[in-house]
């Protein structure tokens, strides 16, 4: 089922009221989300993602705009008459009831023609049960049970009834680090076998990358970019984008280009930069360095933090936004840790510059904004 | 955890455990004493036997009867009602948004007014004077009924006002207790039942009220053990007297029996005083069994 949000706008009057103006909570949501993908909705805390989930499951109804089940138009159906499933961040399992009773509690709201009997529904909960494998623990409590083991309490309940759509409000953040990894691949797996169009939102950003088809990244309530997780990584539209995706995040400066040449604080650091002078905001991604004697971009050595595979090389430079640079180096390229100086060379496709005033991308040489969605 | 410290903490305990032992523990091994010494008097600090007869006295003394027939009659009447109603407009009150603060003011305002004012007011609304039938009285003629003396009349009416004062009386405070364990239900679990297409009542059924299970057990247990112990109101309602009236309680009897006309009974009372814990002990262990099958987290 695919579902359109069509220039979905929500207004909220503001908590103190003598204050007369609206806070907007999402601006001009305008997407198509195709059938069965999995989509991450990202941003920073307060951009409005929850608020766009509730729009969606029909919590909320939207001030502006429409949204589509298929061809159907759901904005004015209750929550209850959509067909959705949402899995809460806290899980929201009733806790005075056994797993198999909270798995069950959607069956036995059906009326009517669909009303299930017992048996009916004992197979359904057992088959959603084993979907979350849980399918040992049905006659525990909650409170019996670990985060992860709810989590999958709270997936199934929100799979048994074969919703439409899965929306997902920050499913891993109540999870330990070590859990949250194994989770998120469970619910890639759950997402693929079931073939249900699940939206989730985070604002873990890796969390986003790692498992969706395609990610929405949203600030203060408007939608900045959507496309696949590495399109967006590759090619953000804005500096917010930029900085919000990828660890170690990028690095920005301060930057000027005259005459083709992108000067950070009195370094010539890279040319062919064939845009008209002006001064920009440089994104530099931790990978774009690559330690080299004969490098324009001159930094002052903090710290050398060798990880296995690669090397974090922390320094300094005057241009730098924020307390220091990080790059990623292959373990090849040998940093001499005794200098207090270190020269780099920039891979002109993981430097990204930004307009200074309104933070939108600046093409140049052979960069170019890749197919987006 | 380290013990090294025990003479310390004894002393730290010391006031209290002085206090209560002077105040509560001794007072209360004196009464169970006092119920099984027979003809005890008061002044020569004399008895002639130890037995039961107290208790054999008590339990055929027709006023005691009758204050263990009303007293059971209050507690029937009044804790189910109380907390039904009590429950009701607290889930009013949590659903409503405005005027939420001005009638919760007015609902909590009987538990901070005094009793004998209060007392005062239902005898303009129920007692029948020189001058008036009073208030009620005065709408039941005004729908064409005949008047009812409420403060001196029928046992029934004696009693209807009674009850009608003590759940009045105690309705704040489990209004109070209700709405905030209301409240404490997390939205969440309301718009997960939402999205489930949970119907109303089946939201309230199988998921408000569980909820809420440990403090509505909580108000019915002290709403038990608070009716038990009525006397005040009655007081407030008809005067001192209450043996009189027809409408003593088990507290009340106790208290008579130790000050009233008929007083200077240390014994008897003692010995009503512990029917009554009996009685009070044994419909709270009741209740907890209940509530421990039912409170089920």
């Amino acid at each position: 089922m695919k579902v359109v949000l069509d220039h979905l706008t929500k207004r909220f009057p503001n908590i103190n009221i003598k204050i007369k103006t609206e806070v907007v909570a999402v601006d001009d949501f305008d997407f198509e989300i195709p059938d069965g993908k999995l989509i991450g909705l990202l941003g920073p805390s307060g951009c409005g993602k929850s608020t766009t989930l509730n729009l969606i499951c029909g919590l909320e109804t939207p001030t502006e705009g429409r949204v589509f089940f298929g061809d159907d138009d759901v904005t004015k159906l209750p929550p209850e008459n959509r067909g959705v499933g949402l899995v809460f961040q806290n899980y929201a399992l009733y806790p005075h009831l056994t797993v198999r009773q909270n798995i069950m509690f959607p069956l036995q709201n059906l009326k009517g023609a669909d009303k299930l009997t017992k048996q009916q529904m004992e197979e359904k909960v057992l088959e959603a049960a084993k979907l979350v494998q849980i399918d040992g623990l049905l006659d525990r409590k909650p409170s019996e049970m670990s985060g992860g083991q709810q989590q999958r309490v709270a997936i199934a309940r929100a799979l048994v009834k074969r919703p439409k759509v899965l929306l997902l409000d920050e499913p891993l953040s109540n999870l330990d680090a070590r859990l949250r990894l194994q989770t998120r691949e469970e619910i890639k797996r759950i997402q693929r076998e079931t073939g249900i169009t699940t939206i989730f939102v985070t604002h873990d950003q890796e969390e986003a990358m790692s498992i969706s088809d395609l990610i929405v990244v949203m600030e203060a309530g408007k939608v900045n970019q959507i496309g696949k997780p590495q399109d967006v990584y590759d090619d953000p539209v804005n500096l917010f984008v930029a900085k919000f995706l990828g660890t170690p995040a990028i690095n920005v400066f301060d930057a000027e280009v005259r005459d083709g040449v992108l000067w950070i604080a009195g370094d010539d650091v890279m040319d062919g930069v064939d845009v008209p002078d002006q001064k920009v905001w440089a994104g530099i991604r931790p990978e774009a360095f690559v330690p080299d004697d004969s490098g324009k971009m001159e930094c002052k050595l903090v710290n050398v933090e060798v990880m296995g595979r690669d090397t974090s090389v922390v320094s300094t430079h005057e241009g730098m936004q924020g307390v220091s640079i990080r790059a990623i180096i292959s373990a090849e390229n040998k940093v001499d840790q005794t200098k207090e100086i270190v020269n780099f060379r920039l891979r002109p496709a993981k430097v990204y510059l930004f307009d200074k005033t309104s933070s939108k991308r600046i093409y140049f040489g052979d960069q170019k904004p890749l197919g987006r969605a | 955890m380290k013990y090294g410290n025990n003479k310390k903490a004894w002393l730290y305990l010391l006031p209290a455990i002085a206090f209560l032992g002077l105040f509560m523990v001794y007072p209360l091994i004196d009464v169970v004493v006092y119920s099984f010494e027979e003809s005890f008097n008061f002044a020569s600090q004399t008895y002639s036997g130890v037995g039961l007869y107290n208790f054999s006295y008590v339990l055929r003394d027709p006023y005691f009867l009758q204050a263990i027939k009303n007293t059971f009659i209050l507690v029937i009447i009044t804790v189910p009602l109380s907390t039904g109603i009590a429950l009701l407009i607290s889930l009013g009150l949590n659903s409503i948004k405005k005027l939420r603060d001005l009638y919760q003011t007015v609902f909590f305002l009987p538990y901070v007014t005094n009793t004998l004012a209060v007392g005062l007011v239902f005898m303009i609304l129920f007692k029948k004077t020189a001058y008036t039938d009073g208030m009620v009285n005065l709408l039941i003629q005004l729908f064409g009924g005949s008047s009812v003396d409420f403060i001196d009349g029928p046992y029934w009416a004696k009693m209807f006002v009674l009850c009608f004062y003590t759940i009045w009386v105690v309705m704040p405070f489990k209004i109070l207790i209700l709405t905030s364990a209301l409240a404490s239900v997390k939205q969440d679990y309301y718009n997960a039942a939402k999205i489930d297409g949970t119907a109303k009542w089946r939201t309230y059924y199988k998921i408000t009220l569980p909820m809420i299970s440990p403090m509505i057990f909580y108000l019915v247990i002290t709403g038990f053990i608070g009716a038990f112990k009525a006397y005040s109101d009655a007081v407030a309602l008809f005067g001192t007297d209450l043996n009189a009236a027809g409408m003593n309680t088990i507290v009340g009897y106790v208290y008579d029996m130790l000050y009233g006309n008929s007083g200077g009974y240390p014994s008897y009372a003692s010995a009503a005083a512990l029917i009554l814990f009996a009685i009070v002990m044994t419909i709270t262990c009741i209740n907890l069994m209940i509530s421990r099958k039912n409170v089920q987290y």
